[in-house]
């Protein structure tokens, strides 16, 4: 009898242990939403208090973005224009290269061949981005400036392109793993018809696997328009509404940047914008990740 | 027309066709090739740049300077320091929170609404730029729990940028346990936790240790969100040490010094007009490649023993 209580008790405190392990775990787990809260709370409430001085409609449609001078601006767009710009140079060399990539190591390239290169490639996204951004601005703006006499120092031409080398590997192993996953058989059935290694990943492979190799572009994408010690570095940070990538022009990031290497005082309209950018960035990369979760969704093929 | 002039005449028509595609294909692996070695240039001429640049920088005297007005006086001692004391909180912070939330996740969590929530948010968690980490860390860390702009506060905020991908490491590493193992234990009348304790998590720790590791060496190559909470860039000082000569001889007032870390120094010298600082900033970027390819080499090897040494 006495026995049999005891194991009772030791059952129950042992549940209760249990529970309580399970408790904190899940806490653990939570937090990760009090992050993303904890982001999107800091965002709002910081930047409400700049839209309480600026109208939304000044801040999405002035051309001009001086909220340090004197006579103050709060146009987003000339950060914007820096962003999408530098953006666009990084994925007109980080998506045909990486897609080129992805089907050559998949369909051609030798086993050893793609089992070397592979994590070298992934090395790419590894070094840190203020080395990218060293690169940038002394080396590779140097060579561009023999090709184009007369680019300035800060250019967001030299920053895109370093940029979309940087996101090769997000673009070519992502697409890589969804072209391996097509199967075989489709392949095989391919061949048999006749068709070049060419013509079946162009017109059977491509469009099989086009829902993992979309996510792998938009992934890219999202982190070419974060990135930031390349664009700040290399590009300038001066506020400049072009569409010509050989100009200098600060991005969202840069700005960020250029004002937190300063003191603003905490509290001020100064402080505020960053946040408002930030959450400009936020807002962006939201609707790009929105965009991949819509692509993959639509363009699944089940096998 | 009999069958031998059909074959013929079609064959006549076809055998361009063929070559062509063939030709095509041929192309496509020559410009696999050339894109590949893009890429692996531009990682080559990196690396040299920064060797040939950095190399006659790198001595005794460059690691236990501090920085300095005078370029060849400077050297990377407080950046380096205050390097491994972030890296020391951020591992503190992002670790333990990071596999226990991946245990849950695998372990424990039934499929509602709560799960998918989460699930979902660590998805896109890891795809927010770092710079807002950043900006959130400004806000709360730095202003709102009083911070300040200290070891602490950017080791917290490396950690919670890193927090999504420990998670995954850890979620895919127990996932890679054959639920063979868990029955086994459950068998045997143990509970969950001591499942968890005594088989979980020793047969997935190769894999978590590979994804910490990478994650690290990602937090010490990362500026942006550590300029955003206010990395000072000149500091010509250590943190206090730990160890104190009088009671009660250990101190944790180096939590809240002020420091720098390596990337903001290069970030420094980079963005300064002589280039006798660009060779500083060479030589720091030669010693963070160095660091970022050994951790990296240290996850594949870590992932190659424990691959070899558990077989299911």
């Amino acid at each position: 009898m006495i026995a049999k209580n005891n194991s009772l008790a030791f059952n129950a405190s042992r549940h209760v242990r249990e529970r309580a392990i399970e408790f904190v775990l899940f806490l653990a787990a939570l937090s990760s939403v009090a992050v993303t809260l904890g982001i999107v709370g800091v965002l709002f409430y910081e930047s409400l208090g700049l839209f309480k001085h600026v109208s939304l409609w000044d801040f999405l449609t002035d051309t001009q973005w001086t909220p340090l001078f004197d006579d103050a601006h709060y146009g987003i767009l000339p950060l914007l224009a820096g962003t999408l710009v530098t953006t666009l140079v990084a994925v007109v060399v980080a998506i045909p290269l990486g897609t080129v990539i992805a089907i050559y190591l998949s369909e051609y390239a030798p086993h050893r061949l793609r089992e070397v290169v592979k994590p070298i490639l992934e090395l790419l996204s590894a070094v840190p981005t203020v080395v990218y951004g060293y690169f940038a601005l002394l080396f590779v703006t140097p060579l561009l400036q023999q090709l184009f006499p007369g680019l300035p120092g800060f250019n967001m031409l030299s920053a895109g392109l370093v940029i979309g080398v940087m996101i090769i590997p997000y673009v070519s192993s992502l697409s890589e793993d969804a072209i391996q996953a097509v199967p075989m058989q489709l392949r095989e059935g391919s061949y048999a018809m006749g068709a070049t290694r060419l013509r079946t990943a162009l017109s059977v492979i491509f469009p099989a696997a086009f829902s993992g190799i979309a996510s792998a572009y938009v992934l890219a994408m999202s982190r070419a328009i974060g990135e930031t010690m390349v664009v700040a570095i290399a590009a300038g940070m001066q506020p400049n509404l072009t569409w010509n990538p050989l100009e200098p022009a600060a991005t969202i990031t840069a700005y960020i940047v250029q004002v937190s290497l300063g003191d603003l005082p905490h509290g001020s309209l100064g402080y505020q914008t960053i946040f408002a950018a930030g959450l400009t960035l936020m807002l962006i990369t939201l609707v790009f990740n929105i965009a991949g979760y819509w692509l993959r969704r639509r363009f699944r093929e089940v096998y | 027309m009999d069958d031998a002039q059909i074959t013929h005449s079609v064959s006549s028509e076809l055998k361009p066709l063929i070559a062509r595609h063939k030709m095509f294909d041929a192309w496509f692996a020559v410009l696999g090739l050339l894109a590949m070695l893009v890429a692996l240039i531009t990682l080559t001429a990196l690396i040299v740049d920064l060797a040939v640049q950095g190399a006659p920088r790198l001595s005794w005297d460059f690691f236990t300077s501090f920085p300095s007005r005078f370029p060849d006086k400077a050297g990377i001692l407080s950046a380096w320091v205050g390097t491994t004391v972030v890296m020391l909180v951020t591992a503190a912070s992002a670790v333990p929170l990071g596999v226990a939330a991946g245990i849950y996740l695998e372990e424990y969590a039934t499929k509602n609404w709560i799960t998918g929530i989460i699930e979902i948010n660590i998805t896109n968690l890891a795809g927010v730029p770092s710079i807002v980490y950043g900006l959130m860390a400004l806000g709360l860390f730095v202003y709102q729990f009083n911070l300040g702009q200290s070891v602490l506060s950017a080791g917290l905020t490396l950690g919670l940028l890193i927090l999504p991908m420990v998670i995954i490491a850890t979620r895919e590493a127990i996932r890679a346990i054959p639920s063979l193992i868990r029955e086994a234990a459950y068998a045997l009348g143990a509970t969950k936790w001591q499942t968890v304790q005594h088989h979980i998590l020793p047969y997935s720790t190769g894999g978590i240790l590979t994804g910490v590791i990478i994650a690290m060496s990602r937090a010490i190559g990362e500026s942006a969100p550590v300029i955003t909470i206010g990395a000072l860039t000149f500091i010509a000082f250590l943190p206090t040490s730990p160890i104190q000569p009088e009671p009660p001889y250990l101190s944790f007032q180096w939590l809240f010094d002020p420091y720098t870390v390596m990337p903001i120094q290069m970030f420094n010298w980079t963005s300064r007009p002589q280039a006798a600082f660009h060779l500083n900033a060479a030589a720091a970027g030669l010693v963070l490649m160095a660091m970022t390819l050994l951790m990296n080499g240290l996850a594949i090897y870590i992932r190659y023993r424990f691959r070899k040494r558990i077989k299911w």
